[in-house]
């Protein structure tokens, strides 16, 4: 009789220490405790060129992450690209003036949107849009205007 | 010539039987499956004799092979200035792959070639005849609690074995060549995600437990009923349960991480 108690006692404790395992893993190695839909408003962004924009890259102001990217899309009419940026609900106080860029972290790390606040009095609300952007450095166009510029100031020189 | 064909034809022959009767067999147990809700303590049994006691191998190991990613993906990563990714690098190698193989390997080396010895010498010693002559179903009563408990078992240990896992590249990364806390984890959180790396090794990790199983079982009921015979089953159970959970993670993976 005593057999099956420690029997039954170390099964549960092997069960219950595996659904534990599932658990760290979930909550402490995986995103599902930062992906959990948060409470916020949504707001858009038109860019010419999102680069290697990706879903659920973070939003930040001032290096901090206040919000998501929610959906890519792309308007066929203006050929823009329509980025739509989930911010959390304690943020809400980004005046209407307020200025978004997509960044790269570090030099080959992940692309995000930062917002730079403006100096309006009035806030962004649900759905509003984000009129000034800035669209994403795309490394190939920066270095192929640097040797563009570097090879006709060379041509110059040389004809004085 | 024909000598070959014939040998060819005869081993293929042979194949399609033994996968035949394993299929019919796999099938059997499915059925005796509905009898263990009455008599759950026989799978209670089975799972301290299955999980509970293969354990200790699959702490050690997955200990182990977290702290080997560690110590092998810090001196890669630190060549790029890269070392922050090293969370990365060690969770995902053991969620997606590491955990849910290794810890089938481990668990057919343990606990598979333990349950074919064991129904095997029951057969070879009559036990499972004296059963039927009692009018008691040998598949539900020896053979399902063993197959519920390897398919419950599997997942539980695979995800041990990843979390002591991503404990042991912790200790080695943050703990003896000082990579960042805040950024091991945050990184890792960045990259990982719950249904499609965490999710989908549980998935493996319960395909791989039915296979294990199911070849563990099958071989000591189909072993010839001598020593001879049930030490060959052992054996063909260990190698043929290593191939065929190397085999089924390439197709499972192919479907999975596109």
């Amino acid at each position: 009789m005593i057999q099956t108690r420690i029997v039954e006692i170390w099964v549960g404790l092997f069960i219950a220490g595996g659904i534990a395992a599932l658990f760290v893993l979930a909550m402490k190695v995986s995103n599902i405790s930062t992906f959990s839909k948060v409470e916020g408003y949504e707001l858009t962004a038109r860019f010419e060129n999102v680069g290697g924009l990706k879903k659920t890259a973070p939003v930040t102001m001032a290096g901090v992450r206040i919000g998501r990217v929610g959906d890519i899309t792309f308007d066929s009419t203006t050929y823009e690209a329509i980025v739509h940026l989930n911010i959390e609900k304690q943020y809400d106080k980004l005046p209407t003036d307020t200025t978004a860029g997509i960044f790269t972290a570090g030099l080959l790390g992940e692309q995000y949107v930062s917002l730079e606040a403006g100096g309006e009095e009035k806030y962004l609300a649900n759905q509003d849009e984000i009129k000034i952007t800035q669209s994403a450095l795309v490394l190939e166009q920066v270095i192929g205007q640097f040797l563009f510029s570097k090879a006709s100031e060379g041509g110059s020189s040389n004809g004085n | 010539m024909i000598g070959w064909i014939r040998y060819l034809g005869r081993s293929g022959l042979h194949f399609f039987e033994r996968l035949g009767r394993g299929s019919i067999f796999f099938f059997n147990v499915l059925m005796g499956l509905p009898f263990l809700f009455f008599r759950f303590r026989l799978v209670i049994q089975q799972l301290y004799v299955v999980g509970v006691l293969s354990l200790l191998i699959i702490i050690v190991s997955g200990l182990f092979v977290g702290m080997v990613l560690g110590l092998q993906g810090y001196n890669t990563l630190v060549d790029f200035g890269a070392e922050e990714s090293l969370g990365v690098m060690v969770a995902l190698s053991l969620v997606r792959e590491l955990g849910p193989v290794v810890s089938a390997l481990l668990f057919a080396g343990r606990a598979g070639s333990a349950l074919t010895a064991e129904i095997g010498l029951m057969k070879a010693t009559e036990q499972l005849s004296g059963m039927e002559m009692m009018a008691v179903d040998p598949m539900s009563r020896v053979v399902a609690p063993r197959f519920l408990a390897g398919v419950i078992s599997m997942p539980l240990l695979a995800a041990i074995f990843s979390a002591i896992g991503v404990m042991g590249g912790y200790f080695v990364g943050v703990g003896l060549l000082g990579v960042d806390t805040g950024a091991f984890w945050s990184q890792m959180q960045a990259k990982i995600s719950w249904s499609d790396d965490i999710l989908n090794g549980v998935i493996k990790s319960v395909v791989f437990g039915v296979v294990a199983t199911w070849i563990a079982v099958f071989e000591g009921y189909d072993a010839i009923p001598t020593s001879e015979g049930v030490s060959r089953a052992t054996t063909r159970t260990v190698v043929h349960t290593s191939l065929a959970i190397l085999g089924v993670d390439f197709v499972l993976t192919a479907l999975m991480f596109e």
